[in-house]
């Protein structure tokens, strides 16, 4: 007796949206045992991890908040990896959108006015236009993979950063320290609730996830990038540019993490800092693929992949969970999740040995 | 793990949950016995991994001293890992809403998160490490790291063959700026050519890119290493190379039994311990605090087997008359990288200026 893979023939169409609430079970079940081994009463932990935080004000804006460049960055990134167009470099175009928005604020320091902000937004927007424009040239020009100028220029972009504020940017009252002046009250984003950080960033968030909808689903646009992806020798045959799309969709993924990056700047950090990602581009790549890159399931993988980072801190606190431990379910979302896609694509049929096959 | 009086409380109440036979409706209630507990809740942040074998381990070492202290009259916990971004005042804020009076954050990108949550939490003590901003309710303390590095430069001088030092540095400011160039004084006193390379790795914790910066430097011709970075990645590249190197923050000997010749500990509890009794006591004041080898804060690790008998007299007289304030690590003269004087004979550097260092000594290859 042995195993046999085999592709599904029909894949029902509920499956695919199943699966994931399916893995999210798993993780669950998984975590309670791995808590249980090393020590810590299972319910209780999972309780401070994925319960505890939505239960306060606090815990929720928190959520909302640290969803929300995800959620914008994966928006714009799915465009691209459903016309595979790999975009991985969106850390550096939130990093160059920070930088962009930043200098904006830093150029106006002290200035008071209602249109810095949006003036702030529209540089972000530009300056992560600009870093993704690198990787579509290059590729719609000289077919350079996209994959390695995109990824490799991240790390261009961090130096950068690092270089102007430890240089001209450098906070002249800041003790030499390598962080830039804490900008002015007209160059950060209003929050929205008193106490807490959420801030009108959260609200541009929603309405992308809602626009990106839109555009994907039903408009001409959306149908072109699909068919590029999916049909690519239809998609020439119907006349629809390959290159445009690359650039399309480019653009989109660097605009929005360039967004992203502003938001960022101008809400909870303030500043502009060394470290002002703690890898949200590359986790956006996860959130996109984890919401099926559909707007919508971007919006709810994104708010399941912050509320384990916040759950996480939280358990710590709380009952003193290691930090390592949070990092094992996370994988294990992902890990469960990766599995089930198998399963859904392909079946495990047991058949016969020797003369029975064939 | 010290978490254990946290754990306890936890089992009793799921326990009690349990038997109640309501499972996870009644988790609130679990919560509700944690925040009515009577004991001084003190809070920390580190940067690293507890497990790093250097700055957060030293940090936590001191958390555990508190608790060793006093007992039933404090409850600690921490959250490791955190990065210095937009995570951490959401991580300090946690602390501070879960009832913690009193909370550490012991990395210099925790200042303004700890700045901006202090000031919504008048009532709530917070100490941060390596700073320069004070409020009524947020003190600052740090280490006078390089009277260590001073000694630590004199024992180079004495060791190294070719008289160049490789330096693995995490980011330039000013305590790290004055750490490599009291290094380097130190060593050129002994011999003036002598040379420090830095290498830049722009993180506190990677013990990959350490290791890497680490090898570049042996490969460039040092063949002493010292670091401003928080992992034991470098000690234990310089044991596999067979070259000599100094701990940082914890005693490595460990990762490097023959490459170490001693380590510039940090000694946070009894710090710690004085501050959380002054909580406890109604006595705590905001502050500045910058101590050195005198007080304790800064420790020698014990000499290993590297450090020739000269050496260990050399460094130990040094040690010695830094304790007594004879000797300033940045008395002149002194030059920077481009020859210029910057500080004459006979004069020193003052505090005000090492705390906002942003220049190198002739000698330093940055």
């Amino acid at each position: 007796m042995r195993f046999k893979v085999e592709q599904r023939r029909h894949i029902p169409h509920a499956l695919p949206w199943i699966t994931p609430v399916l893995s999210f079970i798993c993780t669950l079940v998984a975590a309670a045992i791995l808590f249980a081994i090393i020590g810590y009463e299972p319910l209780g932990a999972l309780y401070q991890l994925f319960v505890a935080p939505l239960l306060t004000v606090q815990g929720l804006s928190e959520l909302a908040l640290k969803a929300s460049p995800l959620v914008l960055i994966a928006v714009g990134l799915a465009s691209g990896f459903r016309a595979n167009v790999w975009n991985i470099g969106a850390e550096g175009q939130l990093i160059m959108g920070a930088v962009a928005g930043g200098g904006v604020a830093l150029i106006f320091y002290g200035e008071e006015g209602f249109w810095i902000l949006p003036l702030m937004c529209l540089a972000g927007i530009a300056g992560g236009m600009a870093w993704a424009a690198i990787p579509a040239f290059l590729r719609t020009r000289f077919a350079v993979n996209e994959i390695l100028v995109s990824l490799m220029l991240t790390y261009v972009a961090g130096l950068f950063l690092t270089m102007l504020i430890l240089g001209p940017w450098k906070d002249p009252d800041g003790m030499n320290f390598p962080q830039s002046r804490i900008f002015s009250d007209s160059a950060t984003l209003p929050t929205l609730i008193e106490g807490t950080r959420l801030n009108a960033g959260v609200l541009i968030t929603l309405l992308v996830a809602l626009a990106g909808w839109v555009v994907m689903a039903r408009s001409l646009l959306g149908f072109q990038i699909r068919t590029v992806g999916s049909a690519p020798t239809a998609a020439r045959y119907a006349g629809f540019s390959r290159s445009r799309v690359v650039w399309i969709t480019m653009l989109a993924g660097g605009g929005l993490a360039g967004l992203a990056g502003v938001f960022e700047v101008a809400g909870p950090i303030g500043q502009l800092i060394p470290k002002l990602t703690p890898g949200y581009g590359f986790t956006a790549i996860i959130v996109a693929f984890l919401g099926r890159l559909h707007p919508l399931g971007i919006l709810v993988a994104g708010l399941v992949m912050a509320l384990s980072y916040i759950g996480g801190d939280n358990a710590q606190v709380e009952i003193g969970l290691p930090n390592a431990a949070v990092g094992v379910v996370q994988a294990m979302l992902l890990f469960f999740l990766l599995a089930s896609d198998f399963l859904v694509r392909y079946r495990i049929r047991r058949v016969r040995s020797a003369g029975a096959a064939t | 793990m010290d978490v254990k009086t946290n754990r306890r409380s936890l089992l009793l109440g799921a326990g009690a949950a349990a038997a109640a036979g309501t499972g996870l409706l009644s988790a609130p209630s679990i919560i509700g016995r944690a925040q009515a507990a009577d004991p001084l809740k003190v809070g920390f942040i580190y940067v690293g991994p507890v497990g790093d074998f250097g700055w957060s381990y030293q940090h936590d070492q001191g958390r555990k001293e508190i608790e060793a202290a006093l007992g039933a009259a404090v409850k600690t916990s921490f959250v490791e890992k955190v990065p210095e971004g937009p995570d951490a005042e959401r991580v300090v804020r946690q602390l501070a809403t879960s009832g913690h009076g009193l909370i550490f954050t012991t990395s210099f990108g925790f200042m303004n998160p700890t700045e901006r949550v202090a000031k919504a939490f008048p009532n709530v003590k917070f100490e941060h490490a390596t700073g320069y901003k004070t409020l009524p309710n947020m003190a600052i303390y740090n280490a006078r790291f390089y009277e260590g590095r001073a000694i630590a430069g004199t024992i180079a001088a004495l060791t190294s063959k070719t008289g160049v030092a490789g330096y693995i540095g995490s980011v330039p400011i000013p305590e790290v700026v004055m750490g490599i160039n009291a290094f380097t004084l130190a060593a050129q006193k002994i011999n003036p050519n002598f040379k420090t390379k830095v290498i830049w790795v722009n993180s506190w914790f990677d013990p990959g890119k350490e290791a890497d910066a680490a090898k570049s430097l042996i490969d460039q011709g040092a063949d002493i290493l010292t670091q401003h970075t928080d992992s034991p990645a470098p000690m234990q590249v310089a044991q596999e190379r067979g070259v000599y190197a100094f701990g940082q923050a914890s005693d490595m000997k460990s990762f490097g039994p023959k490459a170490q010749l001693t380590s510039i500990m940090d000694d946070w509890g009894p710090y710690y311990i004085a501050r959380t009794k002054a909580v406890l006591n109604k006595t705590w004041k905001t502050g500045s605090v910058w101590h050195g080898l005198k007080e304790g804060m800064v420790q020698m690790a014990a000499y290993g087997p590297g450090v020739s008998p000269a050496a260990k007299e050399a460094a130990d007289k040094v040690k010695a008359s830094i304790i007594a304030g004879t000797l300033h690590p940045f008395a002149g003269p002194i030059k920077d990288q481009k020859g210029v004087q910057k500080v004459a004979a006979g004069a020193k550097i003052s505090d005000a200026d090492l705390e906002k260092m942003d220049w190198y000594v002739q000698g330093v290859q940055a």
